[in-house]
């Protein structure tokens, strides 16, 4: 048997920009905020005439926006929202009743682009970020310090060792992968991080991780509904978010937002997205991903390339980072969600879950004193077309020959050409390689290993019932004997090492050794602080669950890897 | 005349087809696998029977394909096509462009056979897929449709279909090989398109076999309306939209190869009839039937997978289990008949 060890290194890192803060583009950025957001709405505005060529086009798009603005005011208002916007809507719509009986063309021409201009102006000051050296210092050490003292707490006991360091966030929050690489990419170029997204928690946990790294502090794009509390908001805001409502989903609105990220990428600056677009409900590893802001990283490279920027320096490279947990706090809401959702497609509202700030400190504190392990794994640099990059930042295709990059740009070689369908395409390119990524660095808890053997199991036992009448199975039918869940667990586990050897998946340490004791780890971890337990013995040691959903959701981890043909 | 190099790979009928064609808008290089034959075209300007045009300049050097080029059409046979991808690629770049006309696919099998090993899709390469997984180049398309080379040689009027996720793919297809004799449509369906020219030529034997054995234009019209239907099953079930199997290079293609004696899948089957040999028949031919591996693949694919594709699996039998032709026909005829149309 081999023993179980740490595949983390506990260390600390220096900063990677040596300048120190000053030198981070995002401090240049929110410096220079006002001309930002001008820079913006220009972009934003040239974007919106080039889709709407013809004058009727572009009111059909501006009395689009105006409907849904009034019905989103009217059905769905949230805390963060300001609040002259119903007045501000309203002389929208006047200005646009006259234009209808107006018959000077430039006249209508000229009220139009004060429109358009205004509420573009409105949204990109909106979605600026708000970044301060001096708060996000501040919230890093809270962050830092404040998880350290009851990381401490909670392990240790006694009082004192409320004031003990032997924990530190490292202890809690392992960083495997691809590290070193991602420091030196820092160094060279603009980094866009695509982590997966199973938790509300990923927001915070991965700005710590970029901090715990050294690296210059990340822009990203953060739900909006997130800022409708206070003492969020503003860490929020010092850590570099930028917001992000998932309630306007009108044109307007998408192609600032997608003006917004593309020109911060063409500044350097270093930028984070949930590709999945919002937490996994199923708790699988995103399939789909959300293509708008993806696509601004391909962009922002033509950019990049077509002004000449051909060095190091202005390279983006694409880094997948997987989030792995034992358990999610969110899991019987999500996946809840998930079901009602699948069941019946329907409409529903953008809801705000997290509306309270005694909702999110006890979330917290339960996570920080209770939770078990999170692992973070880093996947290697990829270009905007999903060739993996060295060190330096070439790209290399799958023989490793180098490449540049810049040719895919090209029809020729040489003369770089924008072609808005060319880039949809590599968008849809790159989508396919970031969620390839996604599956192979994705580390396989024993936590997963269980509850997908058990569910499974469970599954093929009856499987003439579709998923709904399945999860209603009574309680004395989800018993699965100990022994026989064990012969079928050895093999999917072989499998799973078999992938491991491929570099087709990573694994966890503890998921090497004496079968049994990697059961036990699995079972003793799997959604642990549920108040029914997902997977769990009974007195004769046989396995079952309290909650045949929430078996679903963490065994939802492991689809999409083939692993029920062994089963 | 512009003065830019198009590129064909593989001197075989169809590629040389392709080749005057494209000469007729632009330069084109011809590369053969063959430097004896390469030395041959050059000095009788024929390259499969046909002659070659002026603006035609036959090469045995892949890299110098890859470095004049910017397009370029790859038509060789699917057996040599990795291999000729393999040679290519490290002479290829993101800015090339490849459209290939094969129409045939690749077999994957693992290296290691595992006992409960069951093939399914992932063992399946269409070209294009060869073409992106052995070389950097993206932008990939295909051309299919209706385009008999012995008839494209002659310059009978024709049509294409260029199928590429890009439409700059399309457009440049469209772009090169227009002329007042060719007709070029575009579609996005990639796969669609591509499964279209590989399915097609499954329904083209077992259509040579009717003829063969001296059935007329009844016989004919039942084959090729359910030979689409299974195309439509198969495509549909590998990948492709249905709606390309009704365009030009699904049911175009297909009555074009069905009725054409110059087919060599149509050949094939016309020989079988006759009471030769499947050896004998391919030994008679001049250049490879894809149809004849296709056969072979999609009746394996559709075993593990538990379906049963009447006309294929029949021809397999035909083919690779030494059916007469005569019984396999009234096995086809005795099945009972279903509905007509399911699947629009």
């Amino acid at each position: 048997m081999k023993p179980i060890g740490k595949d983390y290194v506990k260390k600390k890192y220096d900063q990677v920009v040596p300048g120190g803060i000053d030198e981070w583009p995002v401090v240049s950025l929110s410096n220079n905020r006002d001309a930002f957001i001008k820079e913006v709405t220009a972009e934003s505005i040239k974007r919106i005439k080039k889709l709407t060529p013809k004058r009727s086009s572009l009111i059909e798009e501006i009395e689009t926006t105006l409907f849904r603005e009034k019905l989103r005011v009217k059905r769905n208002p949230w805390a963060v929202d300001p609040p002259d916007e119903a007045d501000f809507l309203q002389s929208i719509k006047d200005r646009l009743l006259e234009i209808s009986t107006n018959d000077d063309k430039e006249d209508i021409d000229e009220t139009l682009e004060d429109i358009l201009s205004e509420i573009i102006e409105r949204y990109a000051s909106e979605i600026a970020g708000n970044f301060k050296k001096s708060r996000y210092r501040m919230a890093r050490s809270i962050v830092t310090f404040g998880f350290a003292r009851l990381l401490n707490a909670s392990r240790a006991r006694g009082f004192w060792s409320i004031f003990s360091t032997r924990y530190s966030l490292q202890d809690k929050i392992h960083i495997t992968g691809e590290v070193e690489e991602l420091r030196t990419l820092a160094k060279k170029g603009t980094i866009i991080m695509v982590p997966t997204h199973f938790s509300n928690l990923d927001s915070i946990l991965i700005g710590w991780v970029i901090s715990a790294l050294g690296l210059p502090a990340f822009i990203y794009g953060a739900g909006l509904n997130l800022f409708n509390i206070k003492i969020f908001a503003y860490f929020m805001e010092s850590l570099g978010a930028y917001k992000v409502d998932r309630r306007k989903k009108n044109l307007l609105y998408l192609e600032t937002l997608k003006s917004y990220s593309s020109l911060a990428i063409q500044k350097g600056c270093h930028s984070l997205f949930f590709p999945g677009g919002t937490r996994s409900r199923s708790g699988q590893i995103e399939k789909r991903l959300k293509l708008g802001l993806l696509s601004t990283a391909i962009e922002a490279q033509r950019v990049n390339y077509q002004k000449g920027k051909r060095d190091g320096l202005h390279k983006i490279f694409i880094v997948p980072v997987t989030l792995n947990y034992n358990f999610v706090l969110e899991a019987p809401s999500l996946i809840r969600e998930y079901l009602r959702l699948k069941g019946q497609e329907r409409y529903y509202v953008e809801n705000d879950e997290y509306s309270t700030s005694y909702k999110i400190s006890a979330f917290l504190l339960k996570f920080f004193t209770k939770g078990s392990d999170i692992s973070v794994s880093i996947g290697r640099g990829l270009d905007v077309l999903g060739n993996y990059v060295d060190t330096d930042g070439n790209s290399y295709d799958k023989s490793g020959r180098q490449i540049d990059t810049q040719e895919y740009f090209t029809k020729d070689g040489k003369i770089i050409s924008h072609d808005q369908q060319r880039e949809d395409e590599y968008t849809r390119m790159l989508s396919d390689r970031i969620v390839e990524e996604f599956h192979r660095i994705n580390k396989v808890f024993a936590s997963h290993l269980v509850a997908f053997v058990a569910f499974e199991m469970l599954q093929k036992k009856f499987n003439k019932l579709d998923l709904y009448n399945f999860l209603r199975i009574p309680e004395e039918d989800q018993i699965i004997p100990y022994e026989e869940f064990k012969a079928v667990f050895q093999t999917v586990l072989r499998r799973v090492h078999e992938m491991y050897n491929k570099g087709e998946v990573s694994v966890s340490p503890y998921l090497t050794g004496d079968p049994d004791k990697i059961i036990a780890h699995g079972l003793a971890n799997v959604g642990m602080y549920h108040a029914k337990r997902p997977l769990i013995k009974n007195k004769k040691g046989d396995i079952y669950t309290q909650d045949l959903n929430l078996l679903f959701y963490y065994h939802n981890r492991l689809v999409g890897y083939n692993l029920e043909k062994y089963v | 005349m512009s003065k830019e190099c198009v590129g064909v790979i593989g001197s075989g009928s169809f590629g040389t087809a392709v080749a005057n064609i494209l000469s007729k808008n632009s330069k084109v290089l011809l590369y053969a696998r063959n430097a004896e034959t390469v030395e041959k075209i050059k000095s009788t300007r024929i390259s499969n029977g046909q002659h070659l045009h002026e603006n035609i300049t036959v090469t045995n050097s892949l890299e110098e394909v890859a470095k004049k080029c910017n397009v370029i059409f790859p038509v060789v046979p699917s057996a040599n096509f990795r291999d000729m991808m393999r040679q290519f690629a490290p002479f290829l770049h993101p800015y090339h462009v490849l459209i290939h006309g094969t129409k045939g696919l690749d077999l994957i099998l693992p290296h290691e056979m595992p006992t409960d090993f069951k093939m399914d899709r992932s063992c399946i390469r269409t070209m294009s897929e060869v073409i992106r997984e052995e070389s950097v180049v993206v932008r990939v398309g295909c051309m299919a449709g209706p385009n008999l080379a012995k008839e494209l040689a002659l310059g009978h009027p024709a049509a294409t279909v260029i199928a590429s996720p890009f439409n700059e793919v399309i457009n440049e297809g469209k772009r090169l090989l227009r002329s007042e004799k060719f007709q070029v449509y575009g579609n996005q369906d990639l796969k669609g398109v591509e499964l279209c020219g590989v399915l097609k030529n499954i329904i083209a034997i077992a259509s040579g076999i009717i003829s063969g054995l001296g059935f007329g234009d009844n016989a004919k019209g039942l084959l090729i309306s359910r030979g689409l239907v299974e195309m439509i099953y198969l495509g549909k079930a590998l990948g492709g939209e249905i709606s390309s199997f009704i365009g030009l290079a699904g049911i175009g293609d297909l009555v074009a190869t069905a009725s054409s004696q110059t087919s060599r899948n149509y050949t094939i089957g016309f020989k079988l009839a006759q009471g030769k040999s499947m050896d004998e028949a391919i030994a008679e031919m001049e250049e490879t039937a894809e149809g004849v591996n296709t056969i072979k693949i999609i009746k394996q694919l559709a075993d593990a997978q538990g379906i049963k594709p009447l006309i294929t699996d029949t021809l397999y039998k035909i083919l690779y289990e030494g059916m007469k032709p005569q019984d396999g026909l009234s096995y086809l005829m005795k099945y009972p008949g279903n509905i007509d149309i399911d699947f629009l």
